[in-house]
C-alpha cells in the first residue's frame, strides 16, 4: 500500500487549494459543495481506534488522488501563464535579457532560466 | 454563477445545494439525504441550465463525488474557460459521447497494447530483458489481464485506457488503480529516463516541470474517475444496543 501520511494533513492541502480556487471569485469556500463533501467525508470515515481500515484507506487514497489533481493544475497553469501563448517578446524585453537574469516566481525555489543561456 | 448539482431519484429532482452567489451562509442548507443506491445519477447545472456533452446529451455522471468535482471544476474557471485544466469533465465527456465509437473490447485492446513495449517491469510471469524490444509476453499473462481489465465498467475502462497512455505502461496504471502506487509515484517510474536526464544536465521549469505537472494533472485525473466510476459507496451505521 502506498504511504499516504496522515488524514488530516490530507484534508488541509484540500481546503488550501479550495481557497485558492475561490480567491478569485470571492465566495467563501466553505459555501462550496466541494467543502460540505469532502469534511461530511472526512468525518464519516474517521475511525477513533488504531484499526486498519479498508474503507478509510481507500477514501484517504481518493482524496490524496484529488489534491494531486487540484495541486498539479494549479501549478500547470501558473507555468504556463509564465512561459505560454504570450507571443514574441518585445523589442524591449529581448534587449533586457542579457543584462539581468528573471527570477521566476512561479516554483517555490528560485531558478533562473536556462532560456536565458541559450540567448546571451 | 453558481453551479449545483442535481440528483435524480425517484422521479424528482432534487437540489443539492441551494446556495446562489451573494448570499450569506444563513441560507438553509440542503436537507439531509438518505443515501439510497442512486438509480439516474448526478447532472450538473451551469447557470441554471443543464450541462451538456459536446454531442448535446445530457451530462449525467454515475457518482456523487464525481459530480462536484466537475462542478468544482467548472467553478473554478474565471474569465475563459480553460478546457486543458478540466481533465474531469473531458473523461466525462469522453464516456458519455465516446465520439471514437469504441466498445470495450476495443478500449482493453488499446490499453493491453502497451504492455508489450512497457518499460518498467516487476513479477517473474513477465521476465526482464536488455534489449530495447523487451521480453515477449506469455499469452497466459495477456489473457488473465484482459479478464481482468473486462470486469470493469465501460467508464472505468474508459479511465483505465487514459491512463495507460499517459503514463505509457499498464503496470503502473494496475499499480495507481489498486491503490499500490500514488500519482506522485506512478508519474516518477514512467518519467525515469527523464529524471535521469534532468539530474545529469539540469531541470527546465518551462518544459520538464511543464510536462511534469500536466501529467501529474492528467493522471491524477485518470486515476480518479476511475476509482469514482467503479466503487459504489453504502454507509451502514451500526444498531444501538442497550
Amino acid at each position: 500500500m502506498a504511504a499516504l501520511g496522515s488524514p488530516a494533513r490530507t484534508l488541509r492541502g484540500l481546503l488550501r487549494e479550495l481557497r485558492y480556487l475561490n480567491a478569485a471569485t470571492g465566495r467563501p469556500y466553505r459555501d462550496t459543495a466541494a467543502y460540505r463533501y469532502l469534511v461530511k467525508a472526512f468525518r464519516a470515515h474517521r475511525v477513533t481506534s488504531e484499526k486498519l481500515c479498508r474503507a478509510q484507506h481507500e477514501l484517504h487514497f481518493q482524496a490524496a488522488t484529488y489534491l494531486c489533481l487540484l495541486r498539479s493544475i494549479r501549478e500547470h497553469v501558473a507555468l504556463h501563464q509564465e512561459f505560454h501563448g504570450k507571443g514574441e517578446r518585445s523589442v524591449e524585453e529581448s534587449a533586457g535579457l542579457g543584462s539581468k537574469p528573471v527570477v521566476s516566481h512561479v516554483a517555490s525555489r528560485i531558478a533562473v532560466r536556462y532560456a536565458m543561456d541559450c540567448v546571451t | 454563477m453558481w453551479r449545483s448539482c442535481l440528483r435524480l431519484r425517484d422521479g424528482g429532482r432534487r437540489l443539492l445545494n441551494l446556495p446562489p452567489a451573494g448570499l450569506t451562509a444563513s441560507v438553509p442548507r440542503a436537507p439531509a439525504r438518505a443515501y439510497a443506491p442512486p438509480t439516474g445519477g448526478f447532472e450538473i447545472n451551469l447557470d441554471h441550465r443543464k450541462l451538456k456533452t459536446p454531442q448535446a446529451k445530457l451530462f449525467t455522471v454515475p457518482s456523487e463525488a464525481l459530480a462536484i468535482a466537475v462542478a468544482t471544476e467548472w467553478d473554478s474557471q474565471q474569465d475563459t474557460i480553460k478546457f486543458y485544466t478540466m481533465h474531469l469533465t473531458t473523461l466525462c465527456n469522453t464516456s458519455l459521447d465516446n465520439p471514437t465509437q469504441r466498445n470495450k473490447d476495443q478500449l482493453i485492446r488499446a490499453a493491453v497494447k502497451f504492455l508489450d513495449t512497457d518499460t518498467i517491469w516487476y513479477g517473474i510471469e513477465i521476465g526482464s530483458s536488455t534489449s530495447i524490444m523487451g521480453p515477449s509476453i506469455p499469452a497466459k499473462t495477456r489473457e488473465v489481464l484482459i479478464s481482468h481489465l473486462a470486469s470493469y465498467n465501460a467508464w472505468a475502462l474508459q479511465g483505465i485506457e487514459f491512463v495507460v497512455t499517459q503514463l505509457k505502461s499498464m503496470l503502473l496504471t494496475l499499480g495507481l488503480v489498486d491503490r499500490h502506487l500514488m500519482v506522485e509515484q506512478a508519474v516518477l517510474l514512467s518519467r525515469l529516463e527523464e529524471e535521469y536526464q534532468i539530474q545529469k544536465w539540469g531541470n527546465v521549469e518551462w518544459a520538464h516541470d511543464y510536462e511534469l505537472q500536466e501529467l501529474r494533472a492528467r493522471t491524477a485525473a485518470g486515476a480518479l474517475f476511475v476509482h469514482l466510476c467503479s466503487e459504489s459507496t453504502t454507509v451502514k451505521h451500526k444498531l444501538l444496543q442497550d
